[in-house]
């Protein structure tokens, strides 16, 4: 953490410490790596790719100096893929792939992503074109990958797509949910760009329920798709939730990814509750707005916990401690109504639960007191229960129901993708996965609309 | 997007993109496989009277880690029948019409066996006919392939025989094992070919295994000299259709091969003169797949250059390739270090000192740091040290302000010769 402590002047955390970590890869580096990848034919990191992206072919294509064609053939597989290059767990698909690793060592394939997508970003490369007007309508609610991801693929085909953003700013997760230091806000919006410029209109500070109305959307379009995703942390549930310095990781990502930097942090003590990806960020975030010592805590273990491997490494790296098998009970304050203490209780693992991960179980009498100034919750997320409801959708703890083959929700005219049909256990919920469903979906839309729209034309 | 169709001597093909004759056209599948890859065209594997081949048959050059650099092979011409081979190309050209189909040849050099072949073969409908009189190996040893190439006489008959029957553009395909392609290529032009291609294979060994002391190729222990191909050759080859483009009495469009691996070798190839081009070792190392990149890259390239049409490129910069005589030697350009680019390798200096004219000083600066610096004075701009740089950007080579006016060994002769008339 020390090297961090010159970027805070008088108490002030600077933006500095908020810019993407990671250096982009030079011509040379990326040369280099590129020639290194043996262009395997049937490459296993296509197969590895929820998005299916040829990759071999877009390596290639750098290799070349073919740039615009490498980002081209990125972009076209994944309408995020700017994004993806950067936050996607490579080791665990495309480089975690890679034949070379039984060789001598992978292909970096997330940082030539990203060399050819920033390429394409300086240099304003007009990827894409929108399809022929076929007068069929689209409304899709939520612009986060999912959102994106179908409506680019929409307006390929030749729909016409609105999007329907509750927030002032379009991207959703990539835009607000991922720290700045790993995913700078300009990528998600060049991304959302690369949609808009297809003819896609996007309509900001639009709430369901509020502006505009499910069944105004299911009459005036064609289809709707629900691409809304996932909302707040939840409730400890635990007593002493209401005291001073209790922070909601989503919360601070988005902060800090608008440029508002709490300054409560500066010297303090901070315990992370959770260790998902959520939890590394607000951890992380934590140190980079000065904390002095960050705890992430965790009734399971090191096994158990869902960050990748790369967020557990850079969180260590960063002079994050772990406490595993610990579980807050209850939180103290001052007489200012401040947290300043967390009582915690050791937990141990039993028997095997329905989603495969171990029960955590309390130690009887294990309880202890640990001094915090703030604690920061990452416990999962809540659903936007309200907005399914209210499309009178069914479903499950507010996970969509879908047929898995069409995405369709139990309403004929409604699509779901995305984090709004993530379940416990089923799939995955990365960035990388949205954009996969957010292509398919928009293809059973055509599927439904295909034969229509081609004897219009 | 940039109109990347070519006319190559009345050919109409949708890109400059042919499969040279050679293992991929082997058989009406592997020409179909390339076409529904998207290749604009495929010169046929070889016909005449059938062969017997060996094996092992190919070796390549490997260079520091990069495979293929140079490949090279001893595989004959079609070894399957000739009416297999006709059977397969009437198919192939049925099911893909807007695609090239050049038949390859080679007999002996008399007139009936060319009337005979030429005949035959034009009865199942192909796009033109290349004439192989470049294969330097086996072949060779029977009167044909190089053995032809290698006489201008026996080019100019050999072409002659193949248009009295063509009725379909001939393009005659030259050895490089040949002091002057001029003499080859002209020869061509004399006996009415409506192109030429070059180059085709060089003489080559790839090596000697150290442990056997066998030749890498070898047929149970002994080996022969095979047709040398891949990135390496491109230079030889490039230098060759340059030399053909600019010789006005050859004068008939040229298909460009030789180690053509990527859209950036295709456009120097077709600024050099060439009106299309062939592949074969890059296909051969990654599959017909690499036409995507070679076609899209290409398209990208005129695209950003504000070039509608590859055919506005073909020849751009034969005028600027001539002799030696004619380069101005008043020209100066000398070699500058960027010391904060440099990675202090000391590779340029070590190459200028020991090898070439000892210009580059190593020295300190005044805060300790190790410099290189360009005695500029002493450097004849030979670009020994930016070759030898490995980072991009630390060595320019800059043309300094000429103190006198463009004077070529060719003018200072002749005004010496006038100082003497005088």
């Amino acid at each position: 953490m020390s090297d961090l402590l010159k970027n805070f002047i008088s108490g002030e955390v600077l933006t500095a410490n908020f810019e993407e970590t990671k250096p982009s890869f030079n011509s040379q580096e990326a040369l280099d790596e590129a020639n290194r990848c043996l262009y395997c034919y049937d490459a296993p990191c296509i197969t590895a790719c929820p998005t299916g992206i040829d990759i071999p072919g877009f390596i290639k294509k750098i290799a070349s100096g073919n740039l615009k064609g490498s980002a081209t053939t990125i972009m076209d597989s994944n309408p995020v893929g700017a994004s993806c290059a950067r936050v996607c767990p490579t080791e665990e698909l495309c480089e975690g792939a890679c034949v070379l690793n039984d060789a001598t060592k992978p292909i970096p394939i997330g940082d030539l992503q990203r060399f050819a997508t920033d390429w394409a970003i300086k240099n304003e490369a007009v990827l894409f074109q929108a399809g022929k007007k076929n007068g069929k309508t689209v409304a899709v609610v939520g612009s986060g990958p999912a959102g994106l991801s179908t409506a680019r693929e929409l307006a390929r085909l030749g729909y016409t797509v609105t999007i329907f953003e509750a927030k002032r700013e379009a991207g959703g997760l990539d835009t607000f949910g991922i720290v700045p230091f790993r995913l700078p806000k300009d990528i998600s919006f060049w991304e959302v760009e690369q949609v808009r410029n297809l003819g896609v209109e996007i309509r900001t500070n639009t709430e369901i329920g509020k502006d505009i109305f499910p069944a105004d959307l299911i009459d005036q379009y064609d289809a709707v798709v629900l691409a809304v995703g996932m909302s707040k942390v939840p409730m400890l549930g635990i007593e002493g939730e209401e005291l001073e310095g209790n922070f909601d990781a989503i919360d601070l990502v988005e902060k800090s990814k608008n440029g508002n930097y709490p300054e409560d942090f500066i010297g303090k003590r901070v315990a992370v509750i959770g260790a998902g990806n959520t939890a590394i960020d607000g951890a992380t975030t934590s140190v980079r707005l000065g904390a002095d010592n960050v705890k992430i805590l965790y009734r399971r273990t090191e096994a158990e916990m869902t960050a990748y491997d790369f967020e557990y490494e850079f969180a260590k790296q960063e002079g994050v401690e772990f406490r595993w098998l610990t579980n807050p009970k209850r939180l103290i304050g001052d007489e200012n109504g401040h947290v300043t203490q967390m009582e915690c209780v050791q937990m141990e693992l039993q028997e095997t639960e329905k989603d495969g991960r171990p029960r955590p179980v309390e130690i009887e009498g294990s309880e202890f007191l640990m001094d915090i100034d703030i604690v920061v919750k990452a416990i999962g997320q809540t659903r936007h229960q309200g907005i399914i409801e209210a499309f009178g959708l069914e479903h499950s703890g507010g996970v969509v129901k879908v047929d898995p083959e069409t995405f369709i929700t139990s309403h004929p005219k409604v699509y779901a993708a995305g984090d709004v049909i993530f379940g416990k256990g089923i799939g995955e919920a990365m960035v990388v996965t949205a954009a996969q469903q957010g292509k398919d979906t928009a293809l059973a839309v055509h599927e439904r609309f295909k034969q229509s729209v081609t004897e219009r034309s | 997007m940039a109109d990347i169709s070519i006319d190559f001597a009345g050919i109409k093909s949708p890109n400059p993109y042919w499969l040279a004759s050679a293992p991929p056209t082997n058989t009406g599948y592997q020409v179909q496989r390339a076409f529904e890859a998207g290749w604009g065209g495929a010169v046929w594997k070889t016909l005449g009277e059938p062969i017997l081949n060996v094996t092992s048959r190919f070796g390549a050059s490997h260079f520091n880690g990069q495979r293929v650099a140079g490949f090279n092979n001893i595989e004959l011409i079609s070894d399957r029948p000739l009416e297999e081979n006709l059977k397969e190309i009437y198919e192939t050209k049925k099911l893909y019409p807007d695609r090239v189909i050049i038949a390859s040849l080679m007999v002996e050099p008399e007139r009936e066996k060319w009337h005979e072949i030429v005949k035959r073969v034009q009865d199942v409908g192909v796009d033109g006919f290349e004439l192989n009189l470049g294969c330097p190996h086996g072949m060779s040893e029977r009167g044909m392939g190089a053995a032809v190439g290698q006489h201008p006489d026996l080019v100019e008959r050999t072409t002659m025989y193949a248009k009295e029957a063509a009725e379909v553009p001939v393009i005659t395909k030259l050895t490089p094992n040949i002091t002057d392609i001029t003499a080859t290529a002209k020869a061509a032009a004399r006996g009415g070919a409506d192109a030429i291609s070059l180059i085709n294979t060089i003489n080559s060994l790839i090596g000697v295994d150290l442990d056997t002391w066998n030749t890498v190729p070898n047929v149970n222990g002994k080996g022969a000299h095979g047709g040398y191909c891949g990135p390496a050759v491109k230079p030889i080859a490039l230098n060759m259709v340059g030399e053909c483009a600019r010789n006005p009495e050859v004068n008939i469009p040229i298909s460009g091969i030789g180690g053509i691996s990527t859209w950036q070798d295709t456009v120097e190839f077709m600024l050099m003169g060439a009106g299309g081009v062939q592949v074969c070792t890059a296909a051969m190392h990654h599959g017909f797949r690499i036409i995507e990149d070679l076609t899209e890259g290409l398209e990208n390239y005129l695209d950003e250059k504000g070039i509608d049409a590859l055919s506005d490129i073909i020849g751009k910069s034969v005028e600027k390739y001539t002799d030696w005589s004619n380069l101005d030697l008043n020209h100066k350009v000398v070699a500058r270090i960027n010391n904060d680019v440099c990675i202090n390798c000391n590779k340029c200096h070590i190459a200028c000192e020991d090898t070439s004219h000892q210009c580059i000083d190593m020295l300190t600066d005044k805060d300790g740091n190790a410099i290189l610096r360009v005695r500029e004075e002493d450097c004849v701009g030979c670009n020994l040290c930016s070759i030898v740089c490995p980072v991009e950007g630390a060595i320019d080579m800059i043309d300094l302000t000429p103190t006198e006016p463009p004077m070529s060994w060719n003018d200072r002769q002749a005004a010496i010769h006038m100082l003497e008339k005088r």
